[in-house]
């Protein structure tokens, strides 16, 4: 754990001063998930591209199928909308989170 | 045959299993930094106390060539003796013969020397050196493994469990020390993960080392897997012996009591906690200031250290200490530090050690990665393992008791015994500035003023409410002291305390929030 004297926290509009761990300090911002968004949940390949940009997708239709931990991952729309984006082609290893396709 | 032709022919057959896997197998072991299994047991056992059985145990493998291997004691070696006088069971896996690959045979004598430590209530030690399951013997090796756990579980709160990981300890093999009470780690020498660097790289594409994955530091920091971190096998021996000078052999006999030592002179009690709430000091200051020869040995301290836990002695006694640290993330309750206290909380309670509480705490960490993370299941350990808790519980407020973290930090409504606070403490539902914010809010806003009203109220509310005497009006506190009287009513509280006796209702067991 990393020191710094001197920082501050915050609890209940009463700022005390003490040391932050590494894991509050480097912890992630919460970012809502974006339906439109079709992200690996997990690493990965994308194997195959069920679609390309330009096409009308469904809710619930297959966009990618991506290879992790031994299976093909077939991951789905959460809309019904337009491809705007197509981030990878297929081979790609991507890591946890990636954005692979963009639904609008 | 002669007696003496048979004594010298078993003096060489010891002779020859006392090298294990041989010179050379030795050799590298050393070359590790590492001693071998033979050489790690009598270093934390008493001089010449220890017995050593199944020497001669073979393994009868036939597949894929074992039928024409040698194991001497089949990779691990087992017995007894004895630290400070007191009887102990250990065994150490043997990383010279075989890798310490646990086989049938190995886990047999492993589990032979668990029995006993059950059946004869005394403490167990394990170390664990191996590369994990004999492949060779396949699912007999799983059925060791299995057989292990089984006997963790059933011993656990009955006798101390200790695991000492003197080398790789891998795949399902870490669950034996995961389910014991306390686990010993040494840097560059310890590794510990499910699953190896190899298989995360060939399964996720993420590069790791063996060090980063799951060394000494990282399970001492980070996953909070291990209890105690040194820099070498020596110095981990001698906190194995430290440890145990403060336990109990099993749950039905009180550890042992010393003579009484007063603190170290030089700790100026009054003035360690400073009279501004936000302002952090180190609390085991104010152990050390109270415990007896200024002597706290502390566990679990690169973990979550907003939370201090460890053991310590009052009149001689041994205690466990729980308390906040302001020094670390205000002393905050979250994810990781309620997980560290409530398990000591059990630890404890499952071997009659008195619980010493020292509050000081703003509340809970406020954030999305802690509620996400479960800080309210986690939170509640701490709750549940306070409530559950009957040996006798003391607590201090030195400074801040607020909402939720004042309940929960062994307060008279979860059943603590004594209750003192210190006349800086403030008991209330939150901090000032915070609760004139709520209960203010339409004269903050509508005044012509409104910085100087909210500074107003603020001072009001702390004038009423941020004191001890609230809490003391309706018997939350048993009475409020000044700190030099701390360790004196302590001492008194355990005196008293000595022949508690409180009973629960019957359950087969309680379902606390794991």
């Amino acid at each position: 754990m990393e020191k710094k004297e001197g920082d501050r926290l915050i609890i209940d509009h009463t700022s005390y001063s003490t040391r932050l761990s590494r894991r509050f300090t480097s912890r992630k911002p919460y970012e809502p998930p974006v339906a439109g968004r079709i992200q690996s949940f997990i690493p990965g390949t994308v194997v195959e591209l069920l679609v390309k940009t330009g096409d009308t997708v469904k809710e619930g239709d297959d966009v990618v199928i991506l290879d992790a931990m031994k299976m093909k991952n077939r991951l789905k729309s959460h809309i019904e909308g337009k491809v705007v984006a197509v981030n990878v082609s297929s081979g790609d290893r991507v890591a946890k989170g990636a954005v692979l396709v963009e639904i609008a | 045959m002669s007696l003496e032709k048979k004594i010298s022919e078993l003096r060489e057959k010891r002779e020859k299993m006392l090298l294990g896997g041989g010179e050379e197998a030795i050799v590298k072991q050393k070359s590790m930094g590492k001693n071998t299994a033979r050489e790690r047991i009598m270093a934390i056992l008493d001089a010449g106390s220890f017995n050593e059985y199944d020497m001669f145990v073979e393994h009868d493998a036939r597949d894929f060539g074992m039928d024409k291997k040698i194991l001497p004691g089949d990779g691990v070696v087992i017995g007894t003796g004895t630290i400070h006088g007191n009887p102990v069971a250990i065994f150490a896996q043997d990383f010279t013969v075989a890798g310490g690959s646990l086989g049938l045979m190995h886990s047999r004598k492993i589990t032979k020397i668990m029995d006993y430590a059950l059946n004869m209530r005394i403490p167990l030690i394990g170390i664990n050196d191996s590369g994990g399951a004999r492949i060779q013997e396949g699912v007999n090796s799983l059925a060791g493994y299995g057989e292990i756990f089984f006997r963790n579980t059933i011993s656990s709160g009955v006798i101390p469990q200790i695991s000492v990981i003197l080398g790789p300890c891998a795949g399902g093999a870490v669950y034996s020390p995961a389910l014991t009470d306390f686990v010993f780690v040494v840097d560059n020498i310890s590794k510990m993960f499910i699953t190896g660097p190899e298989v995360i790289k060939t399964v996720l594409g993420e590069e790791i080392s063996m060090e980063a994955l799951g060394g000494a530091r990282v399970h001492c920091e980070t996953s909070g897997n291990a209890h105690f971190f040194s820099s070498s096998e020596e110095e981990c021996f001698n906190q194995i012996r430290r440890l145990i000078s403060f336990i109990p052999g099993n749950n039905e006999m009180k550890a042992a009591v010393t003579e009484t030592l007063p603190p170290e002179a030089g700790y100026e009690i009054e003035k360690i906690v400073p009279a501004d709430p936000t302002l952090p000091y180190d609390v085991r200051e104010v152990i050390r200031a109270v415990a007896d020869n200024s002597d706290f040995f502390e566990i679990q301290e690169m973990f979550a250290r907003n939370m201090v836990i460890g053991f310590g002695r009052l009149g001689g006694r041994t205690v466990g200490f729980v308390a906040n640290q302001p020094l670390e993330m205000a002393g905050v309750l979250d994810v990781d530090s309620s997980d560290k206290a409530a398990r000591f909380i059990r630890y404890c309670d499952a071997f009659s050690i008195p619980l010493v509480t020292f509050v000081d705490l703003p509340g809970y960490l406020p954030g999305v990665d802690q509620e996400h993370a479960g800080v309210i299941r986690h939170g509640a350990k701490v709750l549940y393992a306070y409530s559950e808790a009957t040996v006798p519980k003391l607590t201090v407020i030195l400074r801040k008791a607020y909402g939720g973290g004042y309940i929960a930090m062994s307060s008279r409504h979860l059943r603590a015994d004594f209750v003192f606070a210190w006349p800086g403490a403030e008991i209330a539902v939150m901090g000032p500035e915070g609760a004139a914010n709520i209960i203010f809010r339409r004269e903050i806003a509508s005044a012509d003023d409104p910085g100087e009203m909210r500074r107003q109220k603020v001072e009001e509310y702390r004038e009423k409410f941020a004191n001890p005497y609230v809490a003391a009006s309706r018997g939350y506190v048993d009475a409020v002291i000044e700190p030099s009287e701390t360790r004196r009513l302590l001492l008194h509280g355990l005196e008293v305390s000595e022949n508690k006796d409180v009973h629960r209702p019957w359950k087969k067991h309680g379902i606390p929030p794991f």
